[in-house]
């Protein structure tokens, strides 16, 4: 009974020495602000900042002096902080949120045939250029919803991706894997968006969507700062977003949208729940979750 | 005796007899053609002509894109009245160009004929080329990138494709019965220009009549005629090679890696009009058939008419078609409409009425791993598409995800109705698209 407790204490003390000198002798030296800039990283490991995870970034910063600036799911507040601990100075960046530019779903705009296929936005597309009449709508078969690390984007029953402005940290992935480009980084100031992704005219345009843009021009005409048309299609000058308004209330299609107001339709994510101060450029994303 | 075949594949019906017994008609001229600058595999050929210029039949209208890529050709005289994108069998709106067909049919001069027993082979595929070929089994692959493999890369077997295993075709059989001395003609350029020792000729065993006639026409002539076992995709050019010689083409290899070349009999039937005659290829057999069609029959059409215009030769449509294929009902491509022109590639028009059409709601996987004993290319079909709906890339690729030939044979044998030829095809092209980013 002795013997076994010696021997077994023995083997029990020899081993820890060991692994305590080894740990000393091998110890790996991290430097403490790479701990310190994990720490106040989103931790997603999105891949937004353009590096695999968030460790490899913080390593980056700390390591290469890379821009304290690249973690958008952060917003200003982690930028600060990151500055803070590199002891460099943070600039202010406008915080992007992505909007996907299409209010066709498949009640609103015409199918070219039957999908029956694999539930992908990138499969389908493969098939004669995706199921739907639009060469620019969205799909709808979620491969934004599921790329997504924020859980920041719906699809709703009609087969339309919607993006929660609250929720959306701007990391681009939902971008990346639209195989349509529908989906669009913007200021998250601005409220005001052209959701329509179609450059066809817009006799082309009517045929397939009720909700598209027609580029008739009226948007401009009534807040000619706050719109351009390019090659048949509007588009708000962010800058002016602010005079926007005008467009929204005569465009035609009604396929201009102030998302204060309201997401588009089918969405569980509601309407006027954005009060305007809360968008202000100078709060940041610190509201997102 | 046993009949040669492959590991795997399965059995549709046939469905053959619509059409097997009809014999070629030439298709009459419509009023419009709308030639695809897009109809092989490669880059696009090039516009040559201008909207009002006048061509002739065999003019060349399409320059060639680069090596892998062949020339188009007018395929009746008339007048060029567009150059611009149409709607392309592929779905797409692709450069064509539109002829107002005169009806005289004039053809420009042909090209010198060449004699196979003395022309240079350089010189015979050079014809081959110029002549627009590509494989009409429905890959349109030009021929003479086919016919030319590496020195390193000796071949000695040549194999030609009657097989015709796409349920419902039966363009090739007709080829087969009518035009067999034609064939041969194609054979002896083949034969010419590769140098090899030996030449098989493989045909279903549901067609004895061609095997039959094609034996008759070959005997004494070094080409044996192999009947194979009735079974689906035993047309499929690894499956083919399997079959008749054994040999195995190896991952992510092509059959000059085993010392064969395989060429469809149509293919062959172009390349003598090519080279015994200077006739470039605008015309093929093609099969229309399906339910929905009122006369199935067997045409002779020229590159660029209409679907519908051959559907108006065949008698109409008895019920409003709901699904359209252009090709076999198992590697065809489901097309939005008929007004989309006939390509050197349209082996076969399917129109198909509602009930024939099944829609079954998709379901889980049950485990039941048909799909894996139906593979002909020995894959794990649920596998792979199991890995590329969670997007994991690495591990369909190491589970061979390239391999797969595309014949479908999984999606129809699935009891769950998944789509797991379309999610291999979807798992193929993020791997390549993955690979030329770097």
């Amino acid at each position: 009974m002795i013997a076994a407790v010696v021997s077994l204490g023995g083997i029990g003390l020899a081993a820890a020495l060991a692994l305590g000198a080894a740990a000393r002798k091998f110890a790996v030296e991290v430097d403490p602000r790479e701990a310190a800039i994990l720490e106040v990283l989103s931790g997603a490991n999105c891949g937004a900042c353009g590096y695999p995870g968030c460790s490899a970034y913080a390593k980056a910063v700390v390591e290469e002096g890379v821009s304290p600036a690249l973690c958008t799911p952060g917003g200003q507040a982690t930028i600060e902080a990151i500055a803070g601990i590199m002891g460099v100075s943070a600039e202010a960046s406008e915080p992007e949120v992505a909007v996907v530019r299409c209010q066709g779903d498949n009640r609103k705009a015409q199918l070219k045939y039957r999908y029956l296929g694999l539930v992908d936005c990138n499969a389908a597309q493969r098939v004669a250029d995706g199921p739907k009449a639009c060469p620019g709508g969205c799909l709808g078969l979620g491969s934004c919803e599921r790329a997504c690390p924020f859980g920041a984007i719906e699809m709703t029953p009609d087969g339309l991706a919607v993006i929660n402005r609250e929720l959306c940290t701007g990391c681009r992935k939902c971008v990346s894997v639209c195989p349509r480009n529908v989906i669009a980084m913007t200021p998250r100031s601005a409220t005001t968006h052209v959701l329509c992704n179609s450059h066809d005219k817009g006799a082309v345009v009517r045929k397939y969507c009720q909700v598209g843009c027609i580029a008739c021009q009226i948007c401009k005409k009534n807040a000619p700062e706050a719109y351009v048309i390019e090659d048949f299609l509007a588009r708000v000058v962010y800058e002016h977003h602010d005079q926007a308004g005008p467009g929204v209330e005569k465009c035609p299609t009604s396929c201009i949208r102030d998302f204060r107001f309201g997401y588009p339709e089918g969405s569980s994510f509601g309407g006027g729940e954005l009060p305007s101060e809360k968008n202000a450029p100078d709060e940041g994303t610190g509201t997102a979750g | 005796m046993r009949l040669k075949t492959f590991s795997g594949g399965l059995h549709p019906p046939d469905s053959k007899e619509f059409s097997a017994g009809c014999p070629i008609e030439d298709c009459p001229l419509p009023e419009e053609l709308v030639v695809p600058l897009s109809q092989h595999i490669g880059a696009p050929a090039k516009p040559v002509v201008q909207v009002g210029d006048r061509v002739l039949r065999g003019q060349v209208i399409g320059e060639s894109g680069g090596f892998v890529s062949v020339p188009v050709h007018a395929p009746t005289s008339g007048e060029v009245v567009a150059v611009e994108p149409r709607l392309h069998p592929s779905g797409r709106e692709l450069p064509a160009v539109v002829i107002r067909v005169d009806g005289e049919d004039s053809a420009a001069e042909p090209m010198s004929a060449l004699d196979p027993a003395t022309a240079e082979p350089d010189a015979l595929k050079d014809r081959i080329r110029e002549a627009g070929i590509v494989g009409m089994g429905g890959a349109t692959f030009p021929t003479h990138v086919k016919l030319s493999p590496p020195p390193e890369k000796p071949i000695d077997t040549l194999i030609l494709n009657g097989v015709e295993c796409e349920p419902f075709l039966t363009a090739d059989h007709r080829l087969m019965l009518e035009e067999g001395e034609k064939i041969l003609d194609g054979i002896a350029v083949l034969q010419r220009i590769l140098g090899v020792e030996k030449t098989y000729l493989g045909i279903e065993a549901n067609k004895p009549d061609a095997i039959d006639q094609m034996s008759a026409l070959c005997s004494g002539r070094n080409i044996e005629v192999v009947p194979l076992e009735v079974k689906y995709p035993q047309g499929a050019e690894k499956q083919l090679i399997c079959a008749i010689t054994g040999r195995e083409v190896p991952s992510g290899g092509l059959p000059m890696d085993v010392g064969v070349v395989v060429q469809n009999v149509g293919t062959c039937a172009a390349i003598a009009d090519a080279v015994l005659r200077g006739l470039p290829l605008v015309e093929r057999i093609a099969t229309v058939s399906g339910d929905a069609v009122v006369q199935p029959k067997n045409l002779r059409i020229r590159v660029g008419m209409s679907l519908a215009h051959l559907v108006e030769i065949c008698g109409g449509t008895r019920v409003e078609p709901a699904k359209i294929i252009m090709g076999g009902p198992m590697m065809g491509m489901a097309q939005l409409s008929l007004d989309v022109p006939a390509t050197r590639g349209t082996s076969g028009l399917l129109l198909f009425s509602e009930e024939k059409v099944v829609r079954r709601p998709e379901g889980p996987c049950i485990r039941c791993a048909r799909c894996v004993q139906a593979c002909p290319a020995r894959l794990l079909p649920t596998t792979i598409a199991a890995y590329t709906r969670l997007d994991m890339m690495d591990e369909a690729e190491q589970l061979g995800a390239l391999d797969c030939i595309e014949c479908g044979c999984c999606s129809y044998i699935c009891p769950a109705a998944l789509p797991l030829v379309q999610t291999i095809r979807h798992a193929k092209a993020a791997i390549m698209a993955r690979r030329r980013k770097g």
